[in-house]
């Protein structure tokens, strides 16, 4: 037993740095440390700086593109890119739709779109949620009728996050309204330059256009675009949401977070003295140092151990819980280290290009509406209830 | 980065586990804590028969030359039986306080007998005065011809009711709470003077509170330079801290089985009462903290050889505020997912719960140690 980098991770690390340093587009940097909007073409162009090196499709297979990365490969890399400010990376298109494709699609689908994914040239969104089909997601009632050559879809989906960026969504549609509700799903790529497709924005409790609403009135979707076999969707739904939940411990970007969070509570003062020295506060922010530092090893205890099989399964769902409390603990310590001047709401500064007067500081404004946005952690991607839910029955069987 | 055990590590954990499984039910456990010496001296020498208090020391003085990985080990194996013998006192904390400041003469003379588990060594290190601050020592010993005179009181000394030597931590100059002036002595069980005030303790073990009144030492009983000896105190007392830690996992390990047991086997309103969704997730979240608590044992043996510095002191207090939260989490839950019978004496999951909340009370609470963390924690 030896839980510190050997030398090739060290050497892998010290490339991954090396890599960021100078590839890393400075603004695109600033934006993420400062909290400050990114737009469409700032999660692209950093994107494609990372399918050039051949680093975005961390969870490929070569043959497709991915790269072999060992457990630690993938954390040491999660954590340097968090470090170094880069943007999460959008997952629905590499690391969910695309993991569905490579194990269930036809040779043509995986031939014609995970060279587009790879590229950029596709933006894709998901599908799963309805207005009444949240964490009951099997319940869903999109439907798409077989008509010929072409799926007639008809209903409604939401929360679709970045919607709005978005020329393809995968959806799970009912093509079975007679067999048990797992058993009538399809999974379906869809065009969304589609006639009879409406995207419209959910202005979130923060003020952010994050998600949407997606309206299909008879869209017509050719059946080569089915994934794998009719009524199977299920299967393919379940298999998505493990890559899914994968990343959703957060580990990296948590400890990125942390170190703003000492770095603005060593800015603010009380007393005369900056925050982080007074000791109430200096406490909160070591109980949630101490926790990540345990939540990192059982991350990587967790994942080494069910590396030779491949993806965590509902190990992954516990990780998922202590990672979003965590991270969510910390926004709410940055938002505190604030004081009063969480209250103010000056949208505008939360442009990098701002060239006003700040109200107090150049970093305040976002702290509040992203411990807003931080709620949403325990939420998607299958909420906490649901993660303890299937911890229950999977692992500890009962 | 490697979390699998060589051949070696795992045949020392099959030989613990083994000898824990095999020795130690719960029924025999309750025979042993009610016996003279409330521990099991056959037990205790089975664990010397099969090589496991040598673990720690060098091959020079009989032993396996063992690190903190093996004691992980071993730890934890004990702390799934709730073993009662004085393993962390005298085989880890004692004879690794002997091991780094003992002379030559010293450590020739006594670690072939601890590793051998014919000798019992207690570290008595605290006092009424102290709570788990290892510097706030008054018992003051004074130069007394060639040796020293030492007065004052210990507290709380976990299996210093059974040892033959006591290792005990006294003031030759400074201020109360200094680090520096503190000396280290080793004093026989029966030396004229020392009066043990001896007690069980609320989760089965025995200890005592040592009266220290006018004993005399010759100067060999000087443990390490006079006046210096808060290095080594606070090194074991780190080393003590991963054992602990593993001690406790051992026992959450238990103690989240026993609970998830019942919730399987136990029917309310028809059902098993592990359908309802309210216990379910607070079975996941003892679940939760233990792989929580397991990580930071892990990484507190990878520290604790490690030289002194602020990331082994700083990772070393983590761990223990982790293992301490977690402990005490998991024994409140157990207790109350198991409704009455978790109340009572004659069931084997509240000793569990005793024993893991106590271990937040030796060697500092996680209050303590966060404060701990917070004074090496980067604040400017």
């Amino acid at each position: 037993m030896n839980i510190n980098f050997n030398e090739a991770e060290l050497a892998f690390r010290d490339e991954v740095r090396s890599f960021l340093s100078s590839e890393l587009p400075q603004d695109i940097a600033a934006k993420v440390k400062g909290g400050k909007h990114l737009s469409k073409e700032d999660h692209q162009r950093w994107q494609q700086i990372l399918s050039r090196k051949g680093w975005y499709a961390t969870h490929w297979p070569v043959e497709y593109g991915g790269v072999e990365w060992s457990a630690v490969q993938k954390h040491i890399f999660d954590e340097e890119t968090a470090a170094f400010g880069a943007p999460r990376t959008i997952p629905f298109g590499v690391n969910m739709v695309a993991p569905v494709i490579i194990k269930f699609g036809t040779e043509e689908q995986k031939q014609h779109y995970l060279p587009r994914i790879l590229s950029g040239e596709d933006w894709w969104c998901q599908g799963y949620s309805e207005p009444g089909a949240g964490s009951d997601l099997a319940s869903l009632k999109t439907r798409a009728v077989r008509q010929g050559d072409h799926y007639i879809v008809n209903g409604q989906k939401t929360w679709t996050t970045l919607g709005q960026h978005a020329n393809w969504i995968f959806c799970l549609v009912r093509t079975d309204t007679q067999a048990k509700p797992q058993s009538g799903i399809s999974f379906l790529l869809i065009d969304m330059q589609t006639p009879g497709i409406t995207v419209r924005p959910i202005i979130t409790l923060d003020g952010e256009h994050e998600v949407n609403e997606v309206f299909f009135e008879d869209v017509k979707v050719p059946v080569e675009n089915l994934v794998g076999e009719e009524n199977k969707g299920w299967t393919y739904a379940k298999y998505l949401l493990t890559y899914e939940r994968t990343g959703l411990a957060g580990i990296g970007a948590s400890k990125a977070a942390l170190d703003r969070l000492k770095e603005i509570a060593g800015k603010e003062v009380k007393n005369g003295k900056p925050l982080l020295q007074d000791p109430a506060f200096a406490s909160r922010v070591a109980q949630v140092e101490i926790d990540l530092m345990a939540a990192e090893i059982t991350n990587l205890r967790i994942i080494a151990a069910v590396e030779g099989g491949g993806v965590p399964g509902a190990e992954s769902s516990m990780l998922k819980v202590k990672g979003t409390e965590i991270r969510q603990t910390i926004t709410d310590l940055m938002r505190r280290a604030i004081g009063p001047y969480a209250q103010p709401f000056p949208e505008a500064e939360m442009e990098l290009d701002y060239e006003g007067e700040y109200l107090s500081s150049d970093y305040a404004a976002p702290l509040a509406p992203h411990y807003f946005n931080m709620r949403k952690l325990s939420i998607f991607g299958g909420s906490n209830e649901i993660q303890k839910n299937i911890v229950a029955k999977m692992i500890l069987e009962l | 980065m490697d979390f699998k055990l060589n051949e070696e590590q795992q045949m020392l954990q099959e030989t613990a586990a083994r000898l824990v499984r095999g020795e130690y039910d719960f029924e025999k456990r309750e025979r042993f804590r009610q016996s003279d010496a409330g521990f099991s001296e056959a037990f205790w020498q089975q664990l010397s028969e099969l090589g496991l208090t040598t673990v720690p020391f060098d091959e020079a003085h009989g032993g396996f030359g063992g690190g903190a990985v093996e004691l992980q080990l071993i730890m934890t194996e004990l702390g799934r039986g709730l073993c009662l013998e004085p393993y962390l006192q005298s085989i880890v904390f004692g004879g690794g306080l002997i091991n780094q400041a003992g002379n030559d003469e010293q450590k020739n003379d006594l670690l072939p007998q601890i590793a051998a588990g014919t000798l019992k060594v207690a570290p008595a290190l605290l006092e009424p005065q102290s709570r788990y601050n290892l510097h706030d020592v008054v018992t003051k010993a004074e130069s007394d011809g060639d040796g020293y005179r030492l007065s004052g009181r210990k507290a709380v000394v976990i299996g210093g009711h059974c040892a033959d030597k006591l290792i005990v931590s006294a003031r030759t100059s400074g201020e109360q709470r200094s680090h520096d002036g503190i000396s280290l002595f080793v004093i026989d069980g029966n030396a004229s003077g020392l009066q043990r005030i001896t007690y069980e303790t609320i989760d089965g073990l025995k200890g005592c509170d040592l009266i220290l009144d006018s004993v005399s030492v010759p100067a060999s009983a000087l443990l390490g330079p006079v006046g210096q000896a808060h290095a080594a105190i606070d090194y074991q007392a780190g080393r003590a801290i991963a054992a602990i830690c593993a001690e406790a996992v051992g026992a959450m390990e238990e103690s989240v089985n026993l609970t998830l047991e019942y919730l399987k086997a136990r029917k309310q309103f028809g059902v098993p009462i592990g359908k309802f969704q309210v216990l379910q997730h607070r079975m996941v979240d003892m679940a939760s903290e233990l792989e929580q608590a397991r990580s930071m044992a892990v990484l507190a043996a990878s520290v604790a050889d490690a030289e002194p510095g602020n990331r082994r002191d700083s990772i070393l207090a983590a761990a223990k505020n982790v293992i301490g939260r977690a402990g005490q989490y998991i024994s409140e839950q157990s207790v109350q997912l198991h409704g009455g019978i978790g109340m009572t004496w004659e069931y084997s999951g509240a000793h569990y719960a005793k024993r893991l909340v106590m271990i937040n009370h030796q060697l500092g609470d996680d209050d303590h140690h966060l404060e701990a963390f917070v004074a090496l924690m980067k604040t400017s």
